[in-house]
């Protein structure tokens, strides 16, 4: 049978482990299945000051990254479809993060914001500004840049969004070439007619490159919603992992390795990778009844 | 040249606009290749610490290039850590993964698109339904399920559950319904099996999209942390993603020695991407337009 080796991997380990996690969710025990609890570790969770904490890590780095993301990918997609010359080169060179390993780069990025070591101390120190403690600066960065006029634990804090500007430096080619890719479907009629009407670029990008290219940005933020709220790498490979910088680092993703891997909570780990799961299906879908009414396809 | 000015004129362009147009084109390719610089500049950066001395790599400074070339360093590493053994791993483990998806999803795909079988919908949707399942909803399970088979620390547990995915056997039923029926038929009548008009008909059809499939599978295996951390335990069977974030505890300050370990593992998956570049981009135009 064609199928079997195929089924043989996806039942064991991609359907059936759904119906296993929720069972997990309900049973108490240190690596051991141990007793059933009921809705404990959903409890428990709701209660947990680091279970919201780690909530508010992975949204505040979601808004962070997918808007600079996409306004990064667009802009520097105008400007490639503008141009012919090198388009190809810098098409190549703006997608070589993207494809290279997080770790590897993360590593590079964890000694530029080394507060010894780093480069961005040292140009700080040139320019004559305050060196900061970056990846281990738990402070808000909100509260760095008013002088202290902000409470420090409002907002990010400085160490996540350094996590933040790695991630944005390592996907935005992904968004370049997604819309290059669908500026270069739009019909070449458009931009004729709206010539001889005698728009100009700022009125054809507002008026028809922004509307008919609707589709791709909503698949961008799908993608990219999905993405920034389970995103493992970035964070394993740059939080601190004495303290993740007071917990101002530790994602939803952190928390539940940490949780189920580290301390052999699993059913704690379970219930909180349920939780997110159901987030993130309850935000795509969201997403997407909101497209059916404002995408415009062609 | 009167002539085409004037025609030139009459379709609304004239020579100031021109002028303005090239000065727009020339700060549009300024702006690009600035910030093309700055993207590349951690690659850079990378590659030439890695050629440092520990003297030099540990002093900061934006001048990228090294007083002395120690290529020794590249040498060095393997000796350092098991950089070595941690490359073994990973290369055996994405090379077994991208054959048996290239198997595994050529059959599936080929059923899917080709055969005619009870219940074949849903099992199709079922399939399908695994792409939407997230990742972290199964890793517990699937971690327990390792360990209860008594696959934990083993190369069966790294490579094993990554041998099938819905989306590469999508691409490949996909694939495999271009192929005109009409094929299909003359190579029925004259007795073909399904087996051998696969291998011979079929797969030489469909290799733009099996290349695809390797190559995404091969570096989703190579570049994947999360499962290995989780269901290895020391460094017979640890891969080089979670052999560097061992090594970056066990460096300290030696920044070269860091470098040059992230620049190897960065190398294989930048050398692949310059040379399949083209099936990358058709692959996210393919994506992006599905949106």
């Amino acid at each position: 049978m064609f199928l079997f080796p195929s089924l043989l991997i996806l039942f064991p380990f991609f359907i059936f482990p759904i119906f296993y996690a929720l069972q997990l969710s309900l049973w108490g025990g240190k690596r051991n299945m141990g007793t059933f609890v009921g809705l404990k570790n959903y409890i428990f969770a709701f209660q947990n000051p680091m279970f919201w904490q780690s909530l508010q890590v992975t949204l505040y780095y979601a808004m962070i990254t997918i808007p600079a993301t996409l306004l990064l990918g667009f802009t520097f997609a105008y400007f490639l479809a503008k141009i012919i010359r090198a388009r190809t080169f810098l098409r190549i060179l703006f997608f070589v993060p993207y494809v290279t390993s997080t770790v590897a780069v993360a590593m590079v990025w964890r000694i530029f914001y080394n507060p010894q070591l780093g480069l961005f101390n040292y140009i700080l120190k040139t320019l004559g500004l305050p060196v900061q403690q970056w990846l281990l600066e738990p402070r808000g960065v909100l509260n760095i840049i008013t002088g202290g006029a902000i409470d420090p634990h409002y907002g990010p804090s400085l160490a996540l969004v350094c996590i933040s500007l790695f991630d944005i430096w390592h996907t935005f080619g992904f968004a370049v070439v997604v819309f290059l890719a669908g500026m270069s479907t739009l019909p070449q009629e458009y931009y004729e007619s709206a010539k001889i009407d005698g728009a100009n670029p700022w009125k054809i990008l507002l008026h028809i490159e922004l509307p008919l290219l609707s589709p791709t940005w909503l698949f961008l933020i799908t993608v990219q919603s999905i993405r920034s709220l389970q995103s493992f790498s970035s964070f394993y490979a740059l939080s601190p992992a004495s303290g993740r910088t007071l917990g101002t680092t530790e994602n939803l993703m952190l928390h539940i390795y940490s949780q189920f891997y580290e301390y052999g909570y699993w059913g704690y780990g379970s219930a909180v990778a349920i939780l997110l799961s159901i987030f993130i299906m309850l935000l795509t879908y969201i997403q997407w009844q909101w497209a059916r009414r404002y995408v415009f396809y062609q | 040249m009167f002539f085409i000015n004037s025609t030139l004129e009459k379709k609304g362009y004239n020579i100031h606009y021109d002028l303005s147009r090239y000065v727009w084109k020339g700060v549009i390719y300024f702006i690009l290749f600035v910030f093309g610089f700055f993207v590349s500049f951690p690659f850079l950066w990378m590659v030439t610490s890695s050629l440092k001395t520990l003297e030099e790599a540990t002093t900061p400074s934006l001048w990228l290039f090294p007083k002395q070339w120690q290529w020794e360093n590249w040498i060095y590493i393997f000796k350092f850590a098991p950089f070595g053994k941690y490359f073994f791993n990973s290369f055996f483990v994405a090379g077994t993964v991208t054959f048996f998806v290239c198997i595994n999803s050529l059959l599936a795909g080929y059923a899917f698109a080709r055969l005619r079988f009870f219940g074949k919908n849903v099992i199709f949707a079922l399939v399908m339904a695994t792409m939407m399942v997230p990742f972290e909803a199964v890793l517990i399970p699937n971690f327990i399920l390792i360990s209860r088979l008594g696959w934990y620390n083993t190369y069966f547990a790294l490579i094993f559950p990554w041998c099938a995915n819905a989306f590469s056997i999508l691409m490949l039923r996909q694939a495999f319904m271009t192929i005109p029926n009409d094929y299909y038929e003359s190579a029925q009548i004259d007795g073909c099996s399904h087996i051998s008009f696969l291998i011979h008909l079929a797969i030489p059809f469909v290799k733009p999209a099996l290349i695809t499939v390797a190559l995404f599978s091969f570096l989703n295996s190579y570049n994947s942390l999360l499962w290995p951390l989780i269901v290895t335990a020391d460094e017979t069977k640890r891969v080089v993603q979670v052999g560097l974030t061992v090594f970056s505890g066990d460096a300290g300050v030696r920044v070269n020695l860091l470098m040059t370990a992230s620049t190897l593992v960065a190398l294989p998956t930048i050398i692949i991407y310059l040379i399949a570049q083209r099936y990358f981009f058709q692959e996210s135009i393919r994506v992006g337009l599905k949106g």
